[in-house]
């Protein structure tokens, strides 16, 4: 425990192995509580039905943003040869569409990619400086611990019965998150 | 149940993905561990001789800006020598790292997991060494960026039209694409040297670079729907990219070029030549770091039979080219092709057959592609063949075209072997930052694919199917 002053940011509870932390989120979810999350050095299979999370939106975004960037490119290429700078190359059309979809598609494929990494941190919020989980010097869930952290801003939260709940849910140890 | 598990294999399941079977921390600790220490001697030994050829291709581009394209052995007929020639290999080679990337992820191939870090550091070294070729090729490369769709003084446009201009936004997508690809993929892992990490320095810099990563699932969740997306827009750029390097030549009316199976002989190709290297690569990288139970004999087995089937696809694109130019009564299509086999390249395309068509076929046998020297001396010889397929595509089909008064033998200078000598340099140059600082395996990844990983896992606290 790194601070023992200071404000309450939740707790952090450390469980076993994957199967103990996936049978912990179910049951906090199913006791009401919803600022929490599970930790876990890889994503285990399964967590989300746990957790009750809704699907990701990242497809959406990344669909959207290619079809901009498909249309984008495909509509300059059409306004500079066939509006601002047209030139009749090998015959074909000013508008030859057929010659149009290998910087079309890239247009696309470049969007969807920056759409997607992008999207994914904006939506994780990252980059950010600091967690509350980072106040632990335990947390280490970048290597072989599984942890659930509760926030305290969640209504049912309270200091010393959400660690007896999770004690009671079969967690290793808990640490209040304080700093 | 513990004991017979061990006994009894699913159909179809093979040896453990990664052996010994070591717990998360283990696998921490052993991959992380090879950026956290002190390199050895042999590293410095490497960087140095690697760096040295790095400086080398700069000063040749130097020279290449100063005098000009002069410098080069290129000239009337033959006007597309090394630097196109380079510009397709290294792009053919970045091309096995997207595909062990992208498509086994899609395929949900696991065992591609303890390959996948350095096979898509490979695409991105290999793709800066071959953007560098078009780059300087044109010459005035202060001009280069004509390439580029930006409003300029003389109010011109690049012509959408031509293959040569697809080239630079499908190459330089691929590039992006693959940057961000490996980038995502090593944000959980940088959480994990970051962790670790004692020197308030490399706190710092870790720290920045993970982004603040603290493996939540409600991050692990858009995390993977990102990572999935990239896999799935990386997939059909396997096959595109190279299909648009290839109409460089299809498009043209060359005899020898003017062939529609361009693109798929292209792609196969550059997925065999990226395959033999991602094999040297790895030969080295196990060996070095002691990291035979992540990349086993299985794994390179497997890297061995794509080499096999894609290597015969390749042969088969050689027979099919002789076939249809026979086939078509174009007796300049008829010359050409005779013309490499007996002409006066014919030492070029005989070197490629031997490297790309015979020596694959030795993985056949299961001994010897389970056998560490034939291997890397095979990876090393497809490598050497893929090379020279491109050198006869390009200058045989340039030098002796039409017209026989036009017939010249094209030759390289000095500065055409140093600038290509020069990008290997630059290229393992690369590799060895990677390996030195950045984690050679998929951490988290790796760590997935343990069995204990799945929390359906047997002697696990919460198995069970009540709660299910």
């Amino acid at each position: 425990m790194a601070n023992q002053s200071g404000k309450v940011h939740g707790l952090l509870a450390r469980f076993e192995s994957p199967g103990a932390l996936l049978e912990a989120a179910k049951k906090i979810n199913a006791a009401g509580y919803k600022k929490f999350d599970s930790h876990s050095p890889f994503p285990i299979h399964g967590m989300d039905e746990a957790m009750r999370l809704k699907r990701s939106p990242i497809g959406w975004i990344a669909g959207l943003l290619a079809l901009c960037g498909g249309a984008g490119l495909l509509a300059l290429q059409w306004w500079s040869s066939s509006v601002e700078y047209p030139l009749v190359i090998s015959g074909k059309p000013f508008f030859s569409f057929q010659a149009y979809v290998p910087v079309t598609f890239a247009g696309a494929v470049l969007c969807a990619a920056f759409a997607a990494t992008f999207g994914m941190l904006m939506i994780n919020q990252l980059p950010r400086l600091h967690h509350p989980v980072f106040f632990s010097d335990n947390f280490n869930a970048t290597d072989d611990g599984f942890f659930i952290s509760i926030e305290a801003g969640d209504p049912d939260f309270d200091k010393d019965k959400t660690a007896a709940f999770l004690k009671s849910i079969g967690c290793v140890e808990v640490e209040v998150l304080q700093g | 149940m513990g004991s017979k598990t061990e006994i009894f294999q699913p159909p179809g399941e093979e040896a453990p993905l990664i052996a010994g079977n070591p717990d998360f921390h283990a696998v921490t600790d052993k991959i992380s561990r090879i950026s956290e220490r002190k390199v050895g001697r042999l590293w410095y030994i490497g960087i140095s001789i690697s760096g040295s050829l790095a400086v080398l291709l700069f000063v040749s581009i130097a020279y290449l800006v100063w005098e000009g394209i002069g410098v080069w052995g290129v000239n009337n007929p033959v006007g597309w020598g090394w630097a196109i020639i380079n510009f397709v290999f290294w792009v053919g080679i970045g091309h096995a790292g997207t595909l062990i990337s992208a498509i086994l992820f899609l395929l949900r191939q696991r065992w591609r997991t303890s390959i996948n870090r350095f096979a898509e550091a490979m695409t991105l070294m290999a793709v800066t060494c071959a953007l560098i070729f078009p780059g300087i090729h044109v010459g005035r490369i202060w001009i280069a960026y004509f390439m580029f769709p930006l409003p300029n003084q003389m109010e011109i446009w690049p012509n959408f039209r031509s293959p040569l201009l697809w080239d630079v936004f499908a190459v330089g997508t691929y590039f992006t694409a693959s940057l961000l690809f490996w980038y995502v993929g090593l944000i959980p892992d940088l959480a994990t040297l970051r962790d670790r990490a004692k020197q308030k320095f490399k706190k710092i810099i870790l720290g920045a670079l993970s982004l603040g990563w603290r493996g939540g699932n409600r991050q692990w969740k858009h995390y993977e729907l990102a990572y999935l997306i990239l896999a799935g827009i990386s997939t059909p750029l396997v096959l595109s990219v190279h299909s648009v390097v290839s109409t460089d030549f299809a498009v043209s009316i060359l005899p020898g070029w003017h062939t529609t199976i361009f693109p798929p002989y292209f792609v196969a190709g550059a997925i065999f030549s990226g395959f033999a290297m991602v094999m040297t690569l790895s030969i080295f990288v196990r060996k070095a770091f002691n990291l035979e139970d992540y990349i086993t004999i299985s794994h390179l087995e497997k890297i061995n039979k794509v080499m096999l089937l894609t290597g015969m696809m390749v042969g088969y694109g050689y027979s099919v080219e002789f076939f249809i130019a026979w086939y078509s009564g174009n007796i300049y299509e008829v010359f050409t092709f005779v013309n490499r086999a007996v002409g006066p390249y014919a030492w070029g395309y005989w070197t490629m057959i031997c490297c790309n068509v015979l020596v694959p076929q030795l993985f056949w046998f299961k001994k010897l592609r389970t056998s560490i020297p034939v291997m890397l001396v095979a990876s090393i010889l497809i490598n050497v063949g893929m090379w020279f397929e491109r050198f006869v595509i390009v200058v045989s089909s340039l030098a002796n075209d039409f017209l026989p008064s036009s017939w010249a033998y094209y030759k390289p200078t000095f500065w055409d072997i140093s600038t290509f000598v020069g990008s290997f340099g630059l290229f393992f140059t690369l590799m060895l930052l990677f390996v030195r600082f950045v984690p050679v395996i998929a951490i988290s990844e790796v760590k997935g694919v343990l069995p204990q990983a799945d929390p359906h896992h047997h002697g696990d606290a919460g198995e069970g199917g009540s709660n299910g």
